[in-house]
């Protein structure tokens, strides 16, 4: 197995890439990165794999919180909690994980599989399930591909442990779990269902830790030289520079467990006198230009702080901010059409046909 | 409506009398180590043409940088006893965990986290548990703590923990000075509870410092209410100033902003404000700064305040000047400049003795610098100008022409044309817009309750009411009233589409009949 250690500087750039590819959702991952300095400067260190070492037969345990980012705002994330949701699954299974996994790289979860394997002293696997972050647990690469979406194990701050036993279907899983977490008060750590070496190697969406530390350094290194950070961003990633504008307005309600609403922006430089408003369910999910769908999920719709390059996330957002819209390409196996059955624009509720920014 | 306003700076206090509208007078006089002599000395100098004599005043504006420069310098701070509500949750990221370790060596008197708080939805997170509140408040007593700030999950929707809690505290310590978390604001624990921490850290110096004002308008003669204004460009009664001073952190930037709006009567324009050591850049909107982007830090703090965003370089009147090649700061002489600056006596050439030299300025002593000639005097304004004009630059978010207002003691520095600018506006009184920002600071009025039974734009609509109404009673002319919060929150637990709804309005003070 190779396996590198990451350096606190490396966690950074995680912490500031993972934001930009949550696409408005997944919390911002600057209370994980708190608890990983505290976690370093107390001499843990974490380890990263990629997912070819793994051996078909291992077991490898999906780290993640679920709940409304705005409640991970008030509620912060610990790393105890975290370890909790694993080794109930440990006991529940009757199997030791040989790694643990992103569910989605996109926000505070890209980070927290390393605050549980802090203490756990497991290696953390170069891939994910969704590249991005998406709101539902069925919004992922092992869903699309059909593989068992039980047990799953969700553990409370307060000390509850629940366990989904068994479902027949990933949206049962979701429905199941989102039930314990919002009367957790909206927020739980989770393991979701184990996976396999094999498993990983064929669903797994692959090297995304890597890459959001490459964004993460390349805003970071922009700001320090007092470059464009949003430019530095679509050098190392082939992204397109949608809109630039100001939040004129956002409309937030808690629901369901999740963080919905619209957020109202008004354009500046090139895209004065046109307007942008877009939707979020935790993530921003359609970008309407003057009315008309601009980009949609799958892709990755990022909203940055013109000035930092640091992603504004829908729990934060405010009237007056200025931002700058890009779009990241999206992980292939959502362009199926068993993947867009998933997360493209209908799994939202919009009827719109999916329609890339990068072209068909 | 005559009103003074004060701007206790670091180098010098300003003071402005207007009445009705119009600038009747502007002086400037040093600042005192004590404050107050600065301030009296000021109020005499504008009194002494006869402005004053006889005549009612009907407030003193003051805005000060003491606040936000105590913890810049990390200088008179209290140390403080933190109260977190919330346990089992957060306890990995205790209070004071993002702070810079120096500045919480300084301020972390101990640190005390407590079963409590609430849900998002309203529900209880835990029960407060008030027998652990009381034995904190027991070992701040023993380690001879007095001021405290507490914070609980969820308090901005539910304050109750919060002063359950204050009340427990102030029972064991009754001269306590206490900060809860949820009269500042926002959702964001970590960065209400840092606002918190450095509202307590700031408690001492508060009030000595309003004290102090409290004195120099009473020495004065002056028989006026005392007035503090706040980051927002509105004033709240100097009691309020007293309990929540870093709602006052950033007013100093807001005044100077504010008063060039009110000298120029431009709404929309950038502004350069120049003074002795730093020139500051911002924009205008509607007649107020635009508010800062990303996070604000204070001396290192991360906070969620709502504060001018302010491109400051270091160029002023004081500025250091070398001549082969010409260079223009970012050293400067800063308040040494009447003793330092060659045109004075001293050894230092600054931007000030330049523009002695070439006549734009009359000040000091000019054949001591008849050694510049025009030429290397235009050099040196040539390369300040440009200095401003890349600031402005970097600070302008539309690629056309604006109009650029320039105030501050050093304006003489920004010259008639500049590119990307339309037009330059010097105005009179310029040097003291902190001191105007002040005396015009407006009055607000603020909503904060759950409705029950109403849709989003109803509910939304009955808190601008009340909020207007408030304003209005506290001296506001109903016709300038302008919403500049509005926040609204689903309490979804709560029967009947509960939603908590915030809204903030500010006007101008209205003109009264009788004086």
């Amino acid at each position: 197995m190779s396996v590198r250690e990451l350096s606190l500087d490396d966690i950074e750039s995680l912490a500031v890439g993972a934001w930009i590819l949550g696409t408005g959702g997944g919390g911002n991952p600057y209370l994980p990165l708190l608890n990983m300095r505290a976690l370093y400067r107390d001499g843990h260190r974490v380890r990263l794999v990629d997912a070819a070492d793994l051996a078909d037969g291992d077991w490898i345990g999906t780290v993640a919180n679920m709940g409304a980012p705005l409640v991970g705002q008030e509620r912060l994330t610990d790393s105890l909690t975290l370890a909790r949701a694993v080794t109930v699954m440990e006991q529940h299974i009757g199997r030791r994980f040989a790694a643990l996994m992103s569910m989605e790289i996109g926000g505070a979860n890209g980070v927290r599989p390393f605050m549980a394997a802090a203490h756990l002293d497991l290696p953390v696997v170069d891939s994910d399930t969704m590249g991005r972050a998406y709101p539902e647990a069925q919004m992922t690469s092992v869903a699309v591909g059909g593989l068992t979406p039980y047990p799953l194990t969700a553990v409370d701050v307060r000390g509850f442990e629940s366990i989904v036993h068994k479902v027949p279907t990933w949206k049962w899983t979701e429905r199941v779990a989102r039930k314990i977490c919002v009367e957790y008060g909206s927020v739980a750590a989770t393991c979701q269902p184990p996976r396999t070496g094999a498993e990983v190697k064929k669903w797994g969406i692959h090297g995304t830790t890597t890459k959001a530390i490459a964004i993460g350094r390349a805003v970071r290194d922009a700001q320090r030289r007092h470059e464009d950070p949003v430019a530095a961003v679509l050098s190392v990633e082939p992204g397109k520079l949608l809109y630039k504008g100001k939040v004129v307005d956002v409309a937030r309600r808690a629901t369901e467990g999740f963080l919905r609403g619209v957020v109202r922006f008004d354009g500046l430089d090139d895209w004065r006198g046109s307007a942008m408003e877009i939707n979020f369910q935790n993530e921003w999910i359609v970008a309407y230009r003057d009315e008309r769908p601009l980009a949609m999920t799958p892709d990755l719709i990022c909203v940055l702080d013109s000035v930092s390059g640091e992603a504004v996330g829908s729990e934060t957002i405010r009237y007056g901010q200025r931002v700058t819209v890009i779009a990241l390409p999206p992980p292939a196996v959502f362009l199926t059409p068993r993947g867009l059955d998933h997360v493209g624009p209908r799994a939202f509720g919009y009827d719109i046909e999916f329609r890339s920014v990068f072209g068909a | 409506m005559r009103r003074i306003g004060i701007d206790v700076g670091g180098t010098n206090t300003d003071a402005v009398l207007i009445e009705d509208g119009k600038v009747l007078r502007a002086v400037k006089a040093p600042t005192s180590e004590d404050v107050t002599a600065g301030i009296l000395e000021s109020l005499k100098s504008l009194g002494s043409t006869g402005v004053l004599d006889g005549r009612r005043i009907d407030g003193v504006m003051i805005g000060t940088t003491h606040f936000i420069n105590a913890v810049v310098q990390r200088r008179h701070l209290t140390k403080v006893a933190a109260l977190r509500l919330g346990m089992p949750a957060s306890a990995s990221l205790p209070p004071f965990c993002d702070w810079p370790e120096d500045l919480a060596e300084l301020v972390r008197g101990g640190v005390w986290m407590v079963e409590g708080g609430h849900e998002y939805d309203g529900r209880l997170f835990m029960p407060l548990d008030e027998d652990a509140v009381t034995r904190a408040a027991q070992e701040m007593k023993a380690k001879g703590l007095r001021s405290v700030a507490i914070s609980a999950i969820f308090s901005p929707l539910d304050p109750g923990h919060e002063k359950r809690a204050a009340e427990l505290v102030a029972a064991v310590v009754p001269e306590a000075v206490i900060t809860c978390s949820s009269d500042l604001g926002r959702i964001g624990l970590l960065e209400r509870e840092n606002a918190g921490l450095l509202n307590a850290a700031l408690a001492d110096l508060a009030r000595d410092t309003i004290a102090a004002f409290e004195k120099a308008i009473a020495d004065s003669g002056i028989a006026a209410p005392l007035f503090i204004t706040q980051n927002d460009g509105t004033v709240v009664e100097a009691r309020q100033a007293r309990r929540l001073p870093v709602y006052s952190f950033a007013s100093g930037a807001t005044n100077s902003m504010r008063g060039a709006a009110y000298l120029s009567g431009l709404s929309d324009a950038m502004v350069v404000d120049v003074g002795g050591t730093t020139t500051d850049v911002g924009q205008l909107r509607l007649g107020f700064p635009r508010e800062a982007n990303s996070v604000v830090k204070v001396g290192g703090v991360r906070t969620l305040f709502r504060m001018p965003d302010l491109l400051s370089i270091g160029l002023g009147g004081g500025s250091h000047v070398s001549l082969d090649p010409v260079k223009v700061g970012p050293l400067s002489v800063g308040y040494r400049l009447l003793k330092d600056g060659i045109a004075f006596g001293g050894s230092q050439l600054t931007t000030t003795d330049v523009a002695v030299a070439s006549g734009l300025l009359d000040l000091g002593d000019r054949s001591r610098v008849s050694h510049l000639d025009l030429e290397t005097c235009r050099k040196v304004f040539d390369e300040a100008a440009r200095l401003a004009e890349e600031a402005i630059d970097r600070m302008k978010t539309e690629a056309g022409d604006v109009p650029l207002i320039a105030v501050g003691g050093g304006a003489f520095l920004i010259p008639e044309k500049l590119p990307g600018v339309s037009r330059v506006i010097h105005v009179e009184h310029g040097d003291c817009a902190n001191a105007v920002g002040a005396a015009i600071a407006q009055v607000s009025g603020e909503c904060d309750q759950i409705f029950r039974d109403m849709t989003r734009t109803d509910a939304i609509a009955a808190a601008q009411g009340i909020a207007n109404d408030r304003a209005v009673a506290a001296g506001a002319d109903r016709t300038t009233l302008v919403t500049i919060e509005s926040e609204d929150m689903p309490l979804a637990y709560l029967p009947g589409n509960s939603v908590r709804v915030r809204v903030r309005v500010v006007g101008d003070v209205a003109a009264t009949v009788s004086s």
